[in-house]
């Protein structure tokens, strides 16, 4: 049966209360390590994401001729929606918000939402650069999605169960990034796929005036750059359970070390993220199709041979 | 089945429903391509949304998944194939409208005829306390022969539906003998060759 979830500690309120100003901190966390790696000031860093996001609260929308507002509308506000609800399976301190027997498809169907969301910012405006990068983003999903479902699939694959805290337990012994390093980093770099950061920003890039973000304004682009950097914080925080042993540590109280966990993630990714130019989307495509899913499925091969020979037992 | 549940999930299976049926009509009142698919999208949520009710979550999830990717992967193919590929210009979404009212409202008859009639078996097993678990096992052991089945055929159907689509053949790629040692493709992939 499952464990006791935040909610039966808690209650409901406070504890989804919890999850969504520690999503909206992670997020924060996220833009601050990014500025501070793109302009190299760490003074600064934590200050401008928070006025960015004061400017979008107070800025005047600008629009667009004949937009579909409804649709965009919805779009833009389902981008952080649906990265806050991907943190609800997250098991921070051996508990998560919500404890399903699929939280791993739970976490995968958020982030395919984001498809639909992300398409619909750029579809919404009624412009040819926002659908340009509308279109870029479904580009690039079709070369990450596979091997971030196998990469995924894979940690549930070890642990027998698509529980995250079952996940998080069956790693007491072994951190699962040991035997499985090609699901870890395809995880971490669908990560950044699916957040369009960093090397595959090609649907905001500049070559296409920013692509999905071009016609964003005020509240709308805060939602859309706050629900990006929340994704990014919560697929690290994801990757620490799945593969990094979650809040296991020496010392510490483990939400502790669950946090330093994330951070180094955080940092890692971007550090290395903001060192590889933008990938073009035509580019990526046959590199998931031929060589990852690949990869990812002998990845999954081989701890499926060591499930039978009973390694993580 | 529905004595099991309490009178707030009964309520939501409802109203989900109505939500499915009701995004379901839209799609064929609405005269923009994307409302059309999103229309159709939120109908597939809604439906979604009755399986989490009745704590079926996997299914629940994997439904939302599945449903929302086939929706983005429409609208590529709306790029690819429609005279109008923004789809701004509102356009109707209906075609052949009598036809496919009569074989909608037939459908819709019988599987409810079908559905009320049918003389269902009484559960005489305790609910498992993971149907997730119980759906694997299910997929993986009875009934793998079912899915091996359907997926090869959906596969096959995948291979046969972009061979049909794509205008240029394995001779436009490497030659009219096949000799060419670097394929001439329009858009270069990833990979060098």
């Amino acid at each position: 049966m499952p464990d006791e979830t935040l909610v039966d500690v808690w209650g409901l309120a406070p504890a989804v209360l919890v999850i969504m100003v520690g999503g909206l901190a992670l997020g924060l966390v996220v833009a601050a390590v990014d500025r501070a790696v793109v302009s190299g000031e760490a003074g600064r860093a934590v200050v401008e994401p928070l006025l960015a996001g004061a400017r979008g609260l107070v800025e005047q929308r600008r629009t667009t001729l004949a937009p579909d507002r409804l649709l965009w509308r919805i779009g833009c506000a389902a981008v952080p929606t649906l990265a806050l609800l991907s943190l609800a399976v997250v098991p921070v301190g051996g508990r998560t918000l919500w404890s399903t027997s699929a939280d791993l498809v739970w976490f995968n169907a958020m982030e395919a939402l984001l498809w639909a969301a992300v398409w619909l910012v750029g579809w919404g405006p009624n412009a040819v650069h926002a659908l340009t990068g509308g279109y870029r983003f479904l580009a690039q999903g079709l070369a990450y999605e596979l091997p971030l479902m196998f990469a995924l699939i894979t940690a549930g694959l070890a642990a027998g169960s698509l529980r995250t805290t079952d996940v998080v337990a069956a790693q007491e012994g072994l951190w699962f990034v040991v035997t499985m390093p090609v699901a870890f980093v395809v995880f971490v770099a669908g990560a950044a796929a699916f957040a369009f950061w960093g090397p595959f920003a090609a649907p905001a890039a500049a070559d296409i005036a920013g692509g999905v973000t071009s016609e964003l304004s005020g509240v709308d682009r805060l939602l859309v750059d706050l629900g990006r950097a929340v994704f990014l914080g919560a697929a690290a925080a994801m990757a620490v359970a799945l593969f990094l042993g979650g809040d296991a540590g020496p010392w510490l109280p483990g939400p502790l070390w669950f946090l330093l966990k994330t951070l180094a993630v955080v940092t890692a990714l971007v550090w290395a993220g903001r060192r590889v130019p933008v990938l073009r989307p035509d580019r990526t495509v046959e590199v998931g199709w031929m060589v990852l899913v690949p990869l990812t499925l002998l990845q999954a091969l081989a701890v499926a041979v060591l499930v039978l020979n009973g390694f993580y037992a | 089945m529905l004595t099991d549940l309490g009178g707030w999930v009964i309520a939501t299976v409802v109203a989900l429903g109505i939500l499915s049926v009701a995004a379901g009509i839209a799609v064929f009142v609405v005269d923009s391509m994307a409302r059309a698919t999103f229309a159709l999208l939120a109908s597939f949520l809604a439906v979604a949304g009755v399986l989490l009710a009745l704590d079926l979550v996997y299914l629940a999830v994997v439904t939302a998944l599945m449903m929302t990717i086939e929706m983005a992967i429409m609208a590529v193919f709306m790029i690819m194939f429609m005279m109008n590929p923004a789809g701004l210009m509102p356009m109707t979404m209906v075609h052949n409208a009598k036809g496919s009212a009569v074989i909608g409202a037939g459908a819709f008859a019988g599987l409810t005829v079908g559905i009320w009639t049918v003389d269902w078996p009484t559960r005489d097993v305790s609910r498992p306390a993971d149907s997730t678990r119980q759906l694997g096992e299910a997929i993986m052991g009875s009934h793998m022969l079912v899915m091996l089945v359907i997926g090869i055929g959906l596969f096959a159907t995948i291979i046969a539906g972009t061979v049909l689509a794509t205008a240029r053949g394995r001779y436009d790629r490497f030659g009219a003998d096949l000799a060419a040692e670097h394929p001439d493709d329009p858009v270069p992939g990833g990979l060098p060759r």
